[in-house]
Parts: C-alpha cells; structure tokens; sequence
C-alpha cells in the first residue's frame, strides 16, 4: 500500500509541475517545445498500446497520425465545419479506416505485420503526397483554425493551447492506466506473451488484436488532430518513415509496454535533440550509438528497466527474508533439541 | 460418448502428420497417448484443441461436432490444454499469469474495462477467486505473488495447470507434463493428476516417462508415424508386439 500511495504522490507532483509550467517558464519557445511533446506523447501512448502490450509492431501509425492531422484541416478549411465536429469525425474517420486496416493486417504475425503495415503507412503517405487537389501535396496544406472556443474557454494563446493538449494527454494516460490492471488489459498481454495459449484458454485473439489495434489508431488521430489544430500547417512529410522511427524512438528509449515509458522517452529524446541541435545532422552520431547500447542493456528502456531493477530488489529481499526466517527456525529447532536432550540426562 | 475422433488425418504438404486415426477419450479416465518422437502425438493434440485444422476425419465433443470449431471456441466448451513449454509470461507474478484463465467465463468489454463498471469489478473478482481456487488445488499457493522467471520447472509446470484448471474445463490434455522435471516431482505431479480425475475431470496425457504412465494410465493410445498401432490397458500396450517393435525397433523376440 505505502508503494501505491508514494506512486500517487509522484504522480500528483508530476501532474502539478505540468500544470505550473507555463506559469514559471515564460520562455514561449520552451512551452511550444512542451506541447509538441504532449502530442507526440499521446501519440507513442497509442503505438504503445498495440505494440508494447498486445505484441504487434505496427508502423503505420505515422500514417494514421496525418489522416487525423489532415482530415482535420481539410473538413474545417474546405468543408467549412465547425472546429470541434471536425475535431471529432476526424478521429472517427481515422479510427474506421483503422478498422479496415486492421481487418486486413491483423492476419498477418509478426514480422510480416510490420512489413505490411510498414507498407500500409508509405501508402498513406504517397496519397498525401500526390492527392494535390485534397491536400495540397508537397505545398502543403495551410490555414487551419486554432481550437474553437468553448463556453467560455478559449484556445488563442499559447499557454491555453498547452493546457488544451495536457488535459487531452492526461485524458489517454487514465484510460491507459485503467485498461492496463483491467481484465482486458491482461487479455491483451496474455495475446502478447503468446497468442498460442491465449486461443486455448478462450480467448478470441482476433477480436482482442483489432479491439486494442482500433482504439491505438484512436489515441493516434487525436495527436495527428491535435498536431494540425496546434501547428496550423501540414505537409506530407508527417506521414514518412522518419515520423513513425521517431515515435518507436521515443517508446523504445522510454521503455515499451510500461506506462510511464512515452512520457519518459519522449521528453528524454527530444530535449536532448534540441540540446544537440547546434550539431547538426552530426548529433546522429551519439544518438545512434546510445540508442544502440540502450536496446543493448535496457531491451525494455527506462521505465522497463527501472520496473526490473525494482523488482529483482524485492524478490531478492524476499529471499533474504526467508532465509533469516529459516535460519532463525532451525536455530530454535536446536536450542529446543539440545534443552530436551540435558532435561533428560537430568 | 465424451470425445470421439473419427479418421482423422492431417497433412503438412507432403507429411502425413496424424494418418486415419480413430480414438475416444473416455469420460473421468486417464487417456494416455505415447508413441516415439514425431509419431504426431502433438499434432493430434493440437487437432483435438482446435490449434490446428485436420485435412480430414470428425471429432465430436460431447456429442456435438467440433471439427470446424475454433480453439477458443472449445475452451468454452471445456477443453483445455498445457503445452510442452509452459508458455507461461515469465515477467509476471504466477497470479497475475492465471487470472487470465477464468476470462473466458467473463463478458466485461473494453469499455467496461475504461469505465470500471460494477461487471468488470464483479468479474475481476471472480477471476481472481478462481486463481486462488486453482492456486490452492496445484499447491502453489505460497509462491502466488512469485514472478514465474523464478520458479523451478515442477512449479511452472503446475502454475501451467493451474492456469488450464481455470478455464472451468471437463477435458484437460497434458502435453508432456513431466518433461524436464526430476522422479521426485514426477511423483508429486502424478499425484495431481490423479487428483484431478478424483475431482471428476477427464485427463488426456502425451508422456514419454513410461514408469508414469503405466502407473496412472486407465488407457493408452500408442502413434508410429501418425498411424494408431496399438490401444489398450497398460498391460495390453506393454505386451503388444506392435509397440515394442516401434520401441525398440526389429523383431521383439529375443
């Protein structure tokens, strides 16, 4: 119980120093900065769900990060909808193209799932690329409204934007952290941990794998809807390869399958690119190196690593414990032995 | 008739894995199937589970016929199952790895999961007091809050049991439960199995240590090359020409 009310602190702590921030930190650029990583953190949470705790590495993510960004723009600028309605069915369409999506890639396993997902997410990104009447192509796509006021909340400064995409982060992690200790939480990393005994135990891995794969593509659509709203401009480039890396970047770093991990990551990996930054393309030269040792000797990143850490402390307390209680037993079991044994030579 | 298998064949391409068997598994018995290695004791298995699709033949459970029926489908049946590898995740506590067992008996949905309804606090309940329930049968009560990286090999083996027992089955299939594990403990684990029949399940087992078979087995199926050759008592199978000469191989005159 004291471990779960010290988690609860850290957690209050971090949600306060979130909220404070903008407050103390009057540097705007450093606010942005922060934003951004929030909706890129609501993002990897959505990578994180299918491919840290069901077992699929989808790589269309990036993908499905630029329909919600794009749709976004397009039914509020071309369409002419009223923000939060587009903020809505955006997320719902992208949401049912996932469900298509993953109807099809959800036969494959495995490596092969990458591939073909990898594949689903360059496709998305050439339709972007080349539809030049829908999205603008390589232009890109301009003039998208900020988030439309609500009651009497408004969304024009900076600061208010970031709070807008806090409350949306802070929103996922809940659900996150709910579904994880639930029972479909575990029905999900039972298919992880292997799909072969989760079948025979009843389990109907194909409706679990496209439920947690559908609701990841959700999580996924907000950060793109988010992105589009926030950044106010678009270009095919957010549906590349090189989106989708960054994302698994910043889980990997962080740690997969573990809920702290996107947050951790994310942070870690884009301050100390921005730190970096008067490198150049060099700074790929320690990043590359890093990131390779840290798959190395942290295979489940910093979260993951530090989870490990904390509970081979405890199992090895466990076993101390029990050794001196043993022990102790054993000592007793003598003292007794060796009493009788004088009682009766009296 | 409790599980009947009629002409089943199944063919990997060119192999003929499982070759016209015909065999029941009698209701409250311990079935025993044995046969040399790749005889395709685990691919009968794997067929009678559903992990699998025969190329042809019937199997009917309880009358009703499941041969088109999906894995999952017969667990809730009552059709469980252990693997040679435990399979088990070896990162988890053993109760966190057999709360999973009793979902199938649960109905509670994402949403639920999301809103914490009193269902899913219900279910959760129910899983829960199942896992404790089957912790207590299989004796592994103690090491419930263990992580499975850090049992022994009996342990896991009943954790895996345990986490079979859960799904509320009728039918248990045991593949190779005894592997890899010492003549203590096989002792200790033919004891179980032996309880379980007490408790009124059915056990289908595949095991290569003969000494335990013979000791608990009520009926053996002996598989050479996918084909059934022999099917009897311990003491028929022991003394069939047939099976000592796919045991040891050549004429069994000697």
């Amino acid at each position: 119980m004291a471990i779960l009310e010290k988690r609860r602190l850290w957690l209050a702590a971090l949600i306060a120093a979130a909220i404070l921030f903008p407050l103390f930190v009057a540097n705007g650029y450093y606010v942005h900065m922060m934003t951004i990583s929030f909706i890129w953190m609501i993002a990897v949470y959505g990578l994180n769900l299918f491919a840290g705790y069901t077992g699929y590495l989808s790589l269309a993510h990036a993908g499905f990060f630029a329909i919600g960004a794009y749709a976004l723009g397009i039914l509020t600028v071309k369409a002419g909808w009223p923000f939060w309605l587009a903020f809505a069915a955006a997320c719902l369409l992208t949401t049912l193209i996932g469900v298509f999506v993953g109807l099809v890639a959800l036969r494959t396993k495995e490596h092969f799932f990458a591939i073909y997902t990898l594949c689903v997410g360059y496709i998305i990104y050439l339709i972007i690329d080349k539809w030049d009447s829908l999205t603008g192509g390589v232009r890109g796509f301009i003039g998208i409204p900020a988030p439309a006021d609500i009651g009497p909340l408004s969304f024009q400064t900076p600061a208010a934007q970031y709070y807008l995409v806090l409350f949306f982060l802070l929103v996922v992690v809940w659900i996150m952290h709910r579904l994880v200790y639930s029972l479909t939480g575990r029905t999900y990393i039972a298919i992880r941990n292997s799909e072969e005994l989760a079948l025979t135990l009843g389990i109907s891995t194909m409706k679990n794998k496209l439920a947690s794969f559908v609701l990841s593509v959700f999580f996924t659509s907000l950060a793109g809807a988010l992105y589009a709203s926030f950044i106010r401009f678009l270009g095919p480039d957010i549906a590349y390869v090189s989106v989708m890396f960054d994302f698994l970047t910043y889980l990997l770093v962080g740690g997969i399958g573990t809920l702290a991990g996107p947050v951790v990551g994310t942070l870690l990996v884009t301050f100390l690119s921005q730190q970096l930054q008067f490198l150049q393309d060099y700074r790929m030269l320690i990043f590359g190196p890093v990131l390779t040792l840290l798959i190395i000797f942290y295979p489940h990143g910093i979260a993951g690593g530090i989870i490990r850490l904390k509970a081979k402390r405890g199992e090895a307390r466990r076993l101390q414990l029990e050794a001196r209680q043993a022990s102790a037993e054993l000592a007793a079991a003598s003292r007794q032995e060796r009493s009788e044994r004088y009682a009766k030579e009296g | 008739m409790f599980l009947r298998v009629e002409r089943l064949t199944k063919r990997f391409g060119g192999l003929l894995a499982v070759n016209d068997v015909t065999f029941s598994i009698e209701q409250g018995k311990i079935n025993a199937i044995i046969g040399p290695n790749g005889a395709g004791k685990s691919t009968f298995f794997n067929l009678i589970s559903g992990l699998h699709r025969p190329t042809s033949g019937t199997i009917t459970f309880k009358g009703r016929d499941i041969t088109r029926l999906p894995a999952n489908e017969r667990a809730k049946l009552g059709i469980a199952r252990t693997f040679q590898t435990t399979h088990l995740f070896e990162q988890a506590t053993v109760m966190d790895n057999v709360i999973i067992g009793h979902r199938l008996r649960t109905s509670s949905n994402l949403f639920d999961a999301i809103l914490r309804t009193k269902r899913h606090r219900r279910e959760e309940q129910a899983c829960k007091e199942k896992a404790m329930e089957v912790l207590d049968f299989v004796g592994l009560t103690d090491v419930a809050d263990r992580m499975v990286a850090n049992l022994s090999q009996e342990q896991k083996k009943r954790a895996a049991f345990a986490l079979a027992l859960a799904t509320d089955p009728e039918l248990v299939l045991l593949d190779e439960p005894a592997a890899g594990i010492n003549p203590d403990e096989t002792e200790g684990l033919e004891e179980l199995i032996v309880n379980m029949v007490q408790r009124g399940l059915t056990v289908c087992l595949i095991e290569h240590k003969m000494s335990m078979i013979m000791k608990i087995a009520d009926r053996i199926m002996v598989l050479n090359y996918g084909e059934k050759i022999a099917e009897g008592t311990p003491e028929e199978v022991k003394n069939n020409e047939a099976v000592i000469q796919a045991y040891l191989g050549g004429s069994a005159i000697a």
